[in-house]
């Protein structure tokens, strides 16, 4: 599949919204999704629903098949050594809650310290925060420099002796710093420290292989990898899955249940209580098999040229200042513009069409840290194109007009 | 939807030049606004006398245009008005701001009114309300007004 035409896989650019064409820039926050996956779910729900794992009917051992099916798409993406790595989950921010309940509940206690980035989004350190109220836990940030980075040298500054986890993120969602998550994790190892990477922004944009990689957990979000809301993976090396707790009870997570005890249930199911996003994950299937149809490795590439070329329109733009100068970017620009807040930015760019965040993006840490309370932000997907970029500046333009 | 509705030279005005911005000293009573979804933040200062009348009046904050705005026209406005008064102008903001076409309190003189209509402009845009009312909620607590059981919208 070309990358010159992708934008009409998506059914939303053939709409006009508020009488514009959209510009969307907010693939960081949520992508668009292609028509493949939005028929795939139309298509189970009209003709192969049924629940899985349970009945022996004929729809309900297709379905079944169906959604194991999306297992192994997703333990091939991003090259598990075996399926029962990957478990579903009803976002990456549960993935995240589901290590930290097990892994703290099991092996953490007072005084064990939790090293966290200033990057983190908040869904990879609130989870934690529990364990300091619970456990007295202690939670502490790697520095971020001063170009938006954290860097192997500042991970292994805040390790001591009492750190049990090390939890960061792949890909900054906000100054776009793609952090060395193959030799922090080699740095960690070598310290018997486990590793959990926030994949939320690395998944889309990035090619992945867990078994290089070596992390112990890593965190996916499937509504930003073109698929549907409502579902993230949790990938988790076996033992860790053998050894930990359970995380939630009930139907499809156990082996026998007696008024005196409970047995639970092998992998994957151990960790898949109740009945799980069964369409959703079906249609993730296809949002697989549509980034492979393209290839990562051609998405990224797309999507750093366009970085690189936003970065140099916005900096042309004098009144623009980019946040964040990282030795290794992803297709995220988060800025500001000289007197305009970013909320007064976002509703003008929005009366052009163009879709941006405004805000702290789910990361007052940093925010704080850049002494900012806000920032305005552009991220990109494989639908973009320099044309979205030049949009972008000439609304920027609209603004810096109107506030004159 | 018309973004010059939104940004009338009033707000455009106020928001780069708000009125009454920063702690003053001897003030008595304080209470700050707090956007959670966007992290804005206005916090009101208050000199309440003994007969609830507001003597001094002033904000610190950082926010949008707006927000700004909307706090600086407000300080001006409820200086030296006293307590039922300022419950009764602060319920009719926040009415006409979610609903109401037009501001009905008979406190409010003409060129007041005004200013004031001059945010009405964000009702077409429903995720900024929350800008134009966040000082009006600070000022609500500041001055102990708790919200109606019947009707979450309005003080008493």
């Amino acid at each position: 599949m070309s990358l010159k035409d992708i934008k009409k896989e998506f059914p939303i650019f053939n709409n006009k919204i508020q009488n514009n064409d959209l510009v969307y820039l907010d693939s960081a926050n949520s992508s668009q999704k292609p028509q493949v996956v939005v028929d795939r779910i139309y298509d189970f729900y009209t003709k192969e629903f049924s629940n899985v794992g349970r009945s022996i009917h004929y729809l309900a051992v297709a379905a079944t098949n169906l959604y194991e099916n999306t297992r192994i798409l997703v333990q091939k993406y991003i090259n598990a050594k075996d399926k029962n790595e990957i478990v579903f989950t009803k976002g990456a921010t549960e993935a995240i809650n589901l290590v930290a309940n097990t892994f703290g509940q099991k092996y953490l206690k007072e005084g064990d310290e939790v090293l966290l980035t200033e990057l983190e989004h908040h869904s990879n350190y609130v989870p934690w925060h529990y364990l300091r109220k619970s456990k007295g836990v202690k939670i502490k940030f790697a520095e971020m420099d001063e170009n938006g980075d954290v860097t192997l040298e500042t991970i292994e500054k805040n390790i001591t002796d009492k750190t049990k986890i090390i939890a960061i993120t792949h890909l900054s969602n906000v100054t776009g710093a793609i952090l060395p998550v193959k030799e922090i994790t080699k740095l960690a190892h070598s310290k018997n420290i486990p590793v959990l990477i926030d994949g939320c922004q690395g998944a889309p944009h990035l090619k992945l292989d867990m078994q290089h990689l070596d992390c112990d957990f890593y965190a996916i979000s499937c509504h930003k990898m073109y698929g549907p809301t409502g579902l993230g993976i949790l990938y988790a090396k076996k033992k860790w899955l053998e050894e930990l707790p359970p995380y939630q009870g009930g139907g499809g997570m156990i082996r026998e249940v007696k008024k005196e005890g409970i047995t639970f249930g092998e992998l994957p199911n151990k960790y898949e209580a109740g009945t799980m996003a069964t369409a959703q994950v079906i249609a993730f299937g296809e949002s697989i098999k549509f980034i492979n149809k393209i290839g990562i490795e051609n998405i990224e590439k797309h999507e750093r040229e366009l970085t690189v070329y936003g970065e140099e329109v916005l900096r042309k733009n004098n009144s623009v200042k980019l946040i964040g100068n990282p030795k290794d970017k992803g297709s995220v620009l988060s800025f500001t513009l000289d007197g305009v807040h970013p909320h007064d930015i976002a509703t003008i760019l929005d009366e052009d069409g163009v879709a941006i965040r405004a805000g702290h993006h789910c990361c007052q840490i940093l925010h704080e840290k850049l002494g900012l309370s806000a920032t305005a932000r552009a991220s990109l997907g494989v639908y973009n194109t320099k044309e979205d970029l030049d949009q972008l500046n000439e609304s920027l333009n609209k603004c810096k007009k109107i506030f004159s | 939807m018309d973004l010059k509705e939104l940004y009338q030279e009033i707000i455009l005005d106020h928001g780069k030049n708000p009125r009454n911005l920063g702690k003053f000293e001897n003030f008595n009573k304080d209470a700050e606004g707090y956007n959670p979804l966007c992290g804005d933040k206005v916090h009101v200062y208050l000199k309440l006398n003994e007969n609830k009348e507001i003597e001094d009046i002033s904000f610190e904050g950082h926010g949008c245009a707006i927000s700004m705005a909307s706090a600086s026209i407000m300080t001006e406005l409820m200086k030296d008005k006293k307590n039922p008064e300022v419950k009764e102008i602060l319920n009719d903001f926040l009415d006409m701001i979610k609903q109401s076409p037009e501001l009905k309190s008979q406190l409010i003189k003409e060129d007041e009114k005004t200013k004031l209509m001059s945010l009405s402009g964000v009702k077409q845009y429903p995720m900024r309300v929350k800008c134009a009312t966040i000082a009006w909620h600070a000022l609500a607590s500041a001055m102990d007004y708790k919200k109606d059981e019947n009707d979450s919208e309005k003080f008493i």
